[in-house]
């Protein structure tokens, strides 16, 4: 029980940081309908840039933690976004009405671009940074003496995630560009001959994306304080997984794709063996896709002849 | 330039204004992107903490650089291109050629860094960037807004496209792509055959070659599925990965040589691509795509993991090399047997081994060749072709969709499977390193960038997207990245792929007598 | 209503197809709401109905792509009952029971030629002819012959829709009238015992349409298999249905000969009435 409980609350630390990558990929996904290759390496970058702020932190000897959070926060943001709208620019943009596969091979090479540019920009080697938030509350005990732990940084993952989630409801649907986005994946003709500028409203859903990508990036280099070149495709596959396995298009989807894959991660690895447990998240997606083709809260989508 | 009409509407910006404008943008931009990860350089040192170093000379430039680059581009926007031929010509000539000779320097002069001093590597031209490769990449980037001027100065000769102009284009670009395939097919193949006889041909081309025409013919079987019928499979390295360990297993326990094994690893190829595709391959385009990649992923994975079967992460070492049917490549063949050269009364070598290995694999290549190209004119090859245009109408027709789509599945995982076991003979070692995702990636590449269903594309995309990686060794930190660039670019310029083009499978005027004479215009 | 309905619905040895309480809703949404009805062979029978009676889904019932919520769909072979169409998957419906359809928005391969659009119509024909592909790989007579004759049919249907001269030319490059009778010579090559048109006639001009009629009267009289015919345009479905059924909004609101049907006050009052507005 006391195990369990361990692993859930790790389960859903890791499921936030996949559910907030996912995000990115269900919205590109909802508006032009591809899959950006790319946006696991926009992760990756999140998390070094987050890093470098932590450093310069360091540096000019800013030690109050919750300064330093909200610092690596806010500038992993901005610099991070610049990324996203770069990769829509140069990747997609140009592609917009060309056959389906071109946007998919452009965004793979930018993926390859990406990864490659931070290697040699930053050197192939595993980065690592010391712990930033110790400690935790212990919350439950065994008899056998097996301790419960929630960190503190966990709980700040977690409140971090739901508030992002919240802020992000708010924008999607009460705000003109969460209107206009929702217009676009209804009928982009439609919408711009609307007056909304598509292009716009496309760029901004990149750089929304990459910003939650770079909350992700932030999350795992505290969490697991390692930070490499390497890192954006395993877990951008993982979280386009949580995206698909939600139900693709949909918001709350992806985050509960997101918590599903990490739980799943989890208790995989917690009971039966850590190799596979990557095997078991795909494994599961087969599953759902076989008996609800459209993911857990993805619409069902009755094709019109 | 700029008036106030009477109407108050706002002034028409000068070229300047606009220019200026996007100038600080793109400064913006610049700035942006490299600030954190350019400026800062983090040094992980064993034992130490992470640290960094700056590299703020290396923004300043890119900063004051790539916006007059702009600059020059929006000029040449407004139909002024001179600025662009004249800066664009001189950054391009400067920043590449300074680089260039700086990188040859560089390779002709350190070895005599002893007698020269440690300055000469730096070939005395001063450069923005501390690296030359990187002066280089901006030089290009200079000879790209050439290229744009260029573009313009003969544009503005024929006036704007027109709608029907542009359609034109498009058919003249098709035939184009036609005409070359015409002439590059038979070029590629003749090529093919005679190169590794001719003066310089040596081991490391026959092997680079080689090393190509595994990747040809990859990328034939995976056109089947992805080029013909549209499905689009992200994980086409597992039945690549099937087929190496189906040898390597079936040549190390069950002591099976190459030509009888691999009847055997394409079957296992095509039953795993079977199985794998029936729950899956009546899911939409992209859900197909992230199953297939999370396929490629779990064989992958259980590759590394299951130890006692697949040798784990250190893989299966000691396969049986290729033999000539039978009779073996030896230097000394065992007491009473022959070897290739007692057998043709060669002197030894080891290229016998190594040529025989690439007429192998451009004969497995050009049947796979083919195959396809027979394929595509019978009613199963009509039949995936439909399913990619309207999968709705072909359901309406009574062709059955999910039979189809598992043909194709499973023909292009036994392709892959042929591939693996020729992969796993001619290295005698795998492991599960050489089937990670970037493999399905570029051979997927291969297929897209050579223009779906184009067989000749195909190929030249190969040699492209293979050769010049290995031709490049010298970039060595650079390859991906070029290589990814590459990827980008090509998909920019030529949205449909290289030699995009796409031949009926039947035409009436070959049979049936009763074609009237077609009106002028009727040919694509 | 629902005894007339019955007493129309009894079938007989020229009986082709027969619905019977078809029920289709999506959601809150009736879109087909408790329809029966008989379409014989030699016949054209016209499904008329404003936008949104549900026509389309009357189709899309009987060639398998949805699922009726309730309801059953005979298909007769020799006045007996063949295939329940309801039970069947979708492909299947083309391939056995041999239901031929059109679609609405026209659904060609764009890509490949007037000529393999049409063979493909014959797929399943030629895939038993080349042995599944072993033959036609090793290229047999057999498949060759039956591939000679596939092309044929393809030359004679092509010729009667007045598409021979662009038999090699890209189907999604052809003008719109074109692309419309390209898809019914398409259905036909299926060799259907059923043939579900669903508006034939939209966008096409009046020479077109005149043309189109011949054309549907002739596969009737000469093949003599049936013809459910959705039309939007009273007066064409008038000049050339054997027998029409209309429909407004789900539900059906009268079924008998043109003439009957052009009397019934029901009829005059849902959609002619409604006709105007438009
Ligand atoms: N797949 C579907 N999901 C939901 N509603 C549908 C679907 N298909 C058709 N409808 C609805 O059913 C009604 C009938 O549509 P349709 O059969 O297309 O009419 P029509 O007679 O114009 O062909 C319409 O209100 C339409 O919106
Ligand atoms: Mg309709």
């Amino acid at each position: 029980m006391e195990y369990f409980t361990q692993q859930l609350i790790n389960g859903l630390t890791l499921g936030s940081i996949y559910g907030l990558i996912a995000i990115g990929y269900t919205m590109v996904y909802g508006i032009i309908g591809m899959i950006n290759f790319a946006h696991g390496d926009v992760y990756m970058i999140g998390a070094f840039q987050a890093m470098i702020v932590f450093l310069i932190c360091g540096a000019l000897g800013l030690t109050w933690v919750p300064l330093q959070l909200a610092l690596m926060l806010i500038m992993a943001v901005i610099f991070t976004a610049a990324y996203g709208w770069s990769v829509e620019r140069l990747a997609y943009r140009p592609l917009r009405g060309s056959p389906r596969l071109a946007p998919l091979i452009s965004a793979i090479g930018m993926s390859i671009v990406l990864s490659n540019y931070v290697q040699l920009a930053q050197g192939p080697r595993p980065k690592p940074i010391p712990p930033v938030i110790r400690g935790g509350f212990q919350i439950m005990e065994s008899d056998a003496g097996f301790v419960v732990q929630l960190g503190y940084l966990q709980i700040v993952i977690i409140l971090l995630t739901v508030a992002l989630m919240a802020i992000f409801a708010y924008l999607i649907a009460k705000t003109p560009l969460g209107r206009a986005q929702r217009a676009c994946e209804q009928d982009m003709k439609m919408a711009s001959l609307l007056g909304v500028n598509v292009d716009r409203t496309i760029s901004l859903t990149f750089v929304m994306g990459a910003a939650l990508a770079a909350v992700a990036g932030m999350m795992v280099t505290l969490y697991w304080g390692v930070n490499e070149f390497a890192m954006g495709f395993v877990a951008g596959i993982k979280a386009f997984t949580a995206a698909v396995l939600g139900g693709i298009g949909s918001l709350p989807g992806a985050m509960l794709g997101g918590i599903l894959i990490g739980l799943i991660e989890a208790m995989w690895s917690a009971y039966f063996s850590t190799e596979y447990k990557d095997v078991a998240a795909f494994g599961i997606l087969v599953l759902v896709l076989i008996f609800r083709p459209t993911g857990l809260l993805g619409r069902p989508e009755v094709e019109k002849v | 330039m700029a008036t106030l009409t009477m109407t108050g509407a706002k002034p028409v910006p000068s070229t300047m204004q606009i220019a200026i404008k996007e100038a600080f943008l793109t400064a913006f931009l610049v700035f942006m992107l490299s600030f954190l990860m350019i400026g800062f350089e983090t040094q992980a040192q064993q034992g130490q903490p992470l640290s960094y170093v700056t590299r703020f000379a290396a923004i300043v430039w890119g900063i004051i650089l790539v916006p007059l680059g702009r600059i020059l581009i929006v000029f040449n926007r407004h139909g002024r291109p001179m600025p662009a031929l004249i800066g664009g010509g001189f950054a391009f000539l400067y920043l590449f050629g300074g680089a260039v000779i700086a990188i040859l320097f560089d390779v002709l002069v350190i070895p005599f860094n002893d007698y020269f001093g440690e300055a000469a590597g730096a070939a005395g031209i001063p450069l923005p960037f501390a690296d030359p490769i990187v002066d280089a990449i901006f030089g290009l980037g200079a000879l790209y807004i050439v290229i744009l001027g260029i573009q313009t100065m003969r544009h503005t000769a024929h006036g704007e496209l027109t709608l029907a102009q542009r359609e034109a284009k498009e058919a003249r670009t098709a035939l184009r792509a036609k005409q070359i395939s015409m002439v590059l097919g038979p070029a590629l193949l003749v090529t093919a055959l005679v190169l590794p006889f001719t003066p310089w041909s040596d081991r490391v081309l026959v092997e680079t070659m080689t090393l190509i025409l595994t990747y040809v013919m990859l990328g034939w079987g995976l056109n089947i599925v992805v080029g013909l019928a549209g499905l689009l499979d992200l994980g086409y390295v597992a039945f690549y990965a099937v087929g190496a360990y189906s040898y390597a297993k079936l040549a190390t326990e069950f002591g099976l040589d190459f030509w009888a094994s691999l009847p055997l690893a394409g079957a296992f190829a095509a039953f795993f691509g079977v199985v794998l595709g029936f729950p899956v391959l009546r899911l939409r385009g992209d859900y197909l795509a992230i199953v297939t990649l999370g396929f490629g992923e779990m064989i992958r994975i259980t590759l590394i993991n299951w130890q006692a079967f697949t040798g784990g992460p250190n893989g299966i070492t000691g396969i049986p090399r290729m033999t000539f049917f039978g009779v073996p490549f030896d230097r000394t063949p065992e007491e009473g047997t022959q070897a290739f050269h007692t057998l043709f009364g060669l002197e030894y070598s080891t290229m016998h081994r190594i040529l025989f290995l690439y007429y192998v694999i451009l004969g497995l290549a050009l049947i796979t060749n083919f195959f396809t190209i027979r394929l595509r004119k019978l009613p199963i090859g009509r039949a995936w072709e439909a399913l990619r245009e309207d999968e709705t109408a072909c359901r309406a027709l009574g062709i059955n969709p999910t039979n189809t789509k598992l043909t194709a599945f499973a023909l292009g995982a036994m392709m892959a499977g042929f591939a693996g076991s020729f992969f796993a003979v001619r290295q005698a070692f795998i492991s599960p390193e050489s089937f990670v995702f970037l493999e399905s990636a570029v051979i997927l590449a291969i297929v897209v960038l050579g223009g779906m269903g184009s067989q000749v594309g195909v190929a030249l995309a190969a040699v492209l997207l293979i050769g010049l990686p290995e031709v490049m060794r010298e970039l060595s930190l650079y390859r991906m990245l070029a290589f990814g660039a590459v990827m980008v670019l090509i998909m920019l310029w030529r949205p449909r792929g290289l030699l995009a083009h796409r031949e009926p499978t039947i035409l009436l005027r070959r049979g049936g007598g009763k074609a009237k004479p077609r009106k002028a215009g009727a040919t694509a | 209503m629902s005894f007339t309905a019955a007493a129309m619905a009894e079938p007989d040895d020229t009986s082709l197809l027969k619905v019977t309480h078809l029920t289709m809703r999506f959601g809150g949404l009736l879109a087909i709401d408790d329809v029966s009805f008989v379409a014989r062979q030699r016949e054209i029978t016209g499904i008329i109905g404003p936008n949104g009676a549900g026509k389309t889904t009357l189709f899309n019932c009987i060639t398998g792509f949805y699922k009726p919520t309730i309801g059953r769909l005979e298909l007769f072979r020799d006045g007996k009952v063949a295939y329940l169409l309801e039970q069947m998957e979708g492909y299947a419906i083309g391939q056995k029971a041999r239901v031929a359809r059109t679609f609405q928005n026209i659904r060609l391969f764009a890509g490949m030629s007037v000529l393999e659009n049409l063979m493909v119509a014959q797929h399943n024909k030629l895939m038993l002819a080349s042995g599944y592909t072993v033959f036609g790989m090793l290229g047999l007579p057999v498949y060759r012959k039956a591939e000679r004759a596939a092309q044929e049919k393809a030359v004679h249907w092509l010729e009667r829709c007045g598409l021979i001269d662009h038999a090699d030319l890209s189907a999604g490059n052809l003008p719109y009238g074109a692309q419309r009778r390209l898809e019914i010579a398409r259905a036909m090559c299926t060799d259907p015992v059923l043939l579900c048109l669903d508006e034939p006639a939209a966008g096409l001009n009046p020479r077109e349409s005149a043309e189109l009629n011949q054309l549907l009267l002739s596969i009737r009289d000469e093949t003599g298999i049936g013809v459910l015919l959705i039309e939007h345009d009273m007066s064409v479905v008038m000049g050339i249905s054997d027998h029409i059924i209309v429909l407004d909004y789900g539900k059906k609101i009268s079924d008998g000969t043109p003439a009957e049907v052009q009397r019934d006050p029901a009829v005059i009052r849902a959609y002619l009435g409604e006709e105007e507005k438009e």
